[in-house]
């Protein structure tokens, strides 16, 4: 038995070993000393000099991306002293409401969900920003962007980065070889889509497989097809519930979009029928653009993420994308998408100057240099963005023709536009009619 | 277990046909189709992991474009996906070694806690008499039946603002940062591997023979004594068996990691970190192959080195009973 006793001490005092051990490795480095007056410091003097303060953050941005953003505000906190503690997390829509509730909020949340931020307001939980940060928001960006975030006359947070859904991708190889020119019109769209099918290659792919989020590719599609048809005051009465979400003119736009998505004739290219939309996850979904076997795939910029290694994204490459034709001119320029929002549970001195830093130009600029990255801050200079699609969408952002307008399944109460819409979404496609599909979902907002 | 309590005859039924249900059953269990059965069973379980590993081990293109079982009218192969997923370049994560560190450093005190805590309580309740002890022993065997999620943000609420009675702080907030948040992955674990630790041992440590315990308390022993030379021994395969379980829970926790660790890569379990390792947008899920394979070494080893004790854990249960 002394045997087994020594044992059992022995691994007790390697336990000890490995913590102490690791908080040894954890210790060290976080004395960070400001370097302001340099000149490099110049720009961020205006923030203030918060020298050892902390500010934690909290997103889904997570590896790779996460790297880059960590290396954007590198100057920043080098010249104001404020150490900024990125966390990602894939599970931060679910873990976020929980650390609310349990005390333990960060001081920064990166949101994605304006229906988020609105059920954090009606909590109590969210602290409206600073002034000099909402002069600067109103300064960089569009009121189309601002007033997501303005709730109760209260302003709440200036976007960070931002995406763009409108986009059909396809390859310029391609359609160079077979003389297909990219369509600017829907009814050139049809067309081209009718001579590819003649062709023999089914023209569209498209996949909305996601995990437990599967269906919101789907949900894009329908927004993006209701703006156009209905127009953009339709579209926000839609998404606030002013008119029922089975209202005839989404119908339309349903019906409109199942003359792409659910025609034998255009899908699901490289990947069988309609039915396979279902079960194709969405990172699969447009790859047979690359061999041929797909013309056509509609997916937002981030797409641009998701191509083979190896192929050349570029006008003149192997795969790029063109703005989702507009169907009745008469209703302006209409862009669907996406971005996260830089909401702050804190107040901070040192919270709101990163607030303010992270709404300003100079941030949007030192992102955008490093790469693939999208942002509708009118400061931004397009020559300092790299990526040829990134630079697409920030021009199609900052154009003032452009009416934006946010992803409707993010605007929506979290248990209709994540929820049953996704699920709604999923039906449609493997064939249950429009009309009690939509009647589905709308019995479930309440 | 069964009422297949052998008959006298049943020596020589061997040879011939037995007479009861269960013997019967015993024996086309025992027959050659039944192993054979089991065996293509055990096959058709092992696939999807042997799927796994085959592809852990193929390019990205190719683990994107096509099953794995191209593999072998096609072999292509790599260690690039363990390159990438053991020295991987992201640097505000770090490299997964040193989430292995955490792992360990989260999973062994996680382990042991409870053990030693329900080693002791289950003692107490089964040998010493004291009143409400029946009580508590329900209550405690109750407890099982509350889900983990349910206690998530209270048991956060209580590390991060305290306990406060009518206006009265009875506990302050914890305030830990960076590394001292091991001690709250520590407790949470604790706790909810509590109840079933306890209800676990106390039905082997009740179940150990009353004249031990008498003729040690008739030399003299007293109740620490006889706790730390008798019963400890004795209940070694529980503890091993409880602790397999707990190690392998505990191992593959995300939720609780989640919450009271934090992502940060100071506390981060495996499990966290191979969740976000598939990038923002899911675009670089080759690398789950081999992450897969890396986070299963440690259990792996641990189920089989005290796989004997598991097995003798749960067969002691049933033939004293």
């Amino acid at each position: 038995m002394a045997f087994a006793r020594s044992r059992q001490a022995l691994a007790i005092a390697g336990v000890l070993g490995l913590a102490l051990g690791a908080a040894a490795c954890g210790t060290g480095n976080d004395k960070k000393s400001s370097n302001a007056g340099s000149a490099e410091c110049a720009a961020y003097e205006k923030y203030g000099d918060h020298d050892g303060k902390k500010v934690t953050a909290y997103s889904s941005i997570r590896d790779i991306e996460a790297d880059r953003l960590a290396q954007s505000w590198k100057q920043f906190e080098d010249c104001t002293g404020i150490e900024i503690d990125h966390e990602g997390s894939g599970e931060f829509e679910a873990q976020l409401p929980v650390r609310v509730q349990g005390g333990n909020a960060p001081d920064l949340a990166f949101i994605p969900q304006p229906g988020l931020i609105k059920r954090f307001v009606d909590g109590n939980n969210l602290k409206p920003v600073a002034a000099a940060t909402k002069t600067e928001a109103e300064a960089n960006y569009s009121p189309d962007w601002l007033k997501y975030t303005t709730i109760n006359g209260q302003f709440y947070g200036a976007p960070l980065g931002s995406n763009v859904k409108s986009f059909v991708w396809y390859s310029p190889k391609t359609f160079k070889e077979k003389g297909w020119a990219p369509p600017t019109t829907w009814d050139e769209l049809i067309k081209l889509s009718d001579t590819i099918a003649a062709s023999g290659t089914k023209p569209w792919c498209a996949g909305i497989e996601s995990g437990d989020a599967t269906g919101w590719p789907a949900t894009d599609w329908i927004e993006d097809v209701l703006l156009r048809t209905a127009g953009p005051e339709a579209y926000d009465k839609w998404t606030t519930h002013g008119i029922p979400f089975n209202d005839p003119q989404v119908v339309d736009a349903l019906n409109r979009a199942g003359t792409i998505l659910k025609n034998e004739k255009y899908v699901n290219g490289g990947f069988g029928g309609v039915k396979s939309i279902a079960t194709t996850s969405f990172q699969e979904a447009g790859v047979p653009i690359t061999t041929g076997k797909c013309a056509l795939h509609r997916q937002a910029s981030f797409y641009a993420n998701q191509w083979p290694e190896g192929t050349k994204v570029a006008e003149d490459g192997d795969v790029f994308a063109f703005y989702f034709p507009s169907i009745d001119p008469a209703k302006g320029k209409p862009v669907l998408g996406g971005g996260e929002f830089v909401a702050a549970f804190t107040d901070r001195p040192e919270v709101q100057a990163v607030q303010t830093y992270l709404a300003s130009g100079e941030y949007a600029n030192s992102r955008a240099k490093i790469g693939d990255w999208v942002s509708a801050n009118k400061k931004l200079d397009l020559a300092n963005v790299p990526n040829p699609v990134d630079k697409l969408s920030v021009g199609i952002l900052l154009d003032p023709k452009t009416v934006f307008r946010f992803d409707g399944s993010d605007l929506m109460p979290a248990a209709v536009g994540n929820g049953t819409f996704w699920k709604g979404m999923v039906q449609w496609i493997n064939g249950k009619d429009t009309a009690s599909v939509l009647n589905g979902i709308e019995s479930t907002w309440k | 277990m069964t009422t297949a309590t052998p008959t006298v005859g049943a020596g020589a039924q061997a040879a011939g046909k037995p007479t009861t249900t269960a013997g019967r059953v015993r024996n086309r269990l025992n027959s050659r189709t039944a192993t054979l059965v089991s065996l293509v069973i055990a096959l058709l379980w092992t696939i999807p992991t042997f799927g796994l590993f085959v592809s852990s081990f193929r390019p990205e293109a190719d683990i994107k474009s096509t099953g794995w079982w191209t593999f072998f009218t096609d072999p292509q192969f790599t260690l690039e996906n363990y390159q990438d997923v053991l020295f991987g370049s992201s640097s505000s994560s770090g490299q997964l070694a040193s989430y292995f560190i955490n792992s360990l450093a989260i999973t062994i005190p996680s382990v042991l806690f409870p053990l030693a805590f329900a080693s002791l309580a289950a003692y107490a309740l089964a040998w010493i008499n004291f009143r409400g002890r029946d009580w508590l022993y329900i209550a405690i065997f109750a407890m099982q039946i509350v889900p983990l999620q349910m206690a998530l943000v209270p048991l956060l609420k209580f590390f991060s603002t305290g306990v406060t009675v009518a206006g009265v702080q009875v506990m302050p907030a914890w305030d830990l940062v960076d590394e001292q948040k091991f001690a709250q992955v520590w407790f949470a674990h604790t706790c909810f591997a509590l109840p079933f630790a306890v209800f676990l041992l106390h039905n082997f440590v009740s179940q150990l023979p009353r004249d031990l315990m008498e003729a040690a308390r008739v030399d003299g022993a007293t109740h620490p004594k006889i706790f730390r030379t008798i019963v400890l021994p004795l209940i070694t395969p529980a503890l091993a068996a409880f602790a397999i379980f707990q190690f392998l829970w505990v191992w593959n926790d995300l939720l609780v990691a989640l919450i009271f660790a934090g992502g940060g890569n100071e506390t981060a379990p495996l499990t966290v970190r191979l969740a976000e390792m598939a990038g923002t947008r899911g675009n670089e899920w080759q690398r789950l192959t081999a992450g897969a394979f890396v986070s299963i070494v440690v259990p792996l080893v641990v189920f089989l080195s005290l796989q004997r004790f598991f097995v003798r854990g749960l067969l002691a249960g049933s033939v004293k009973g």
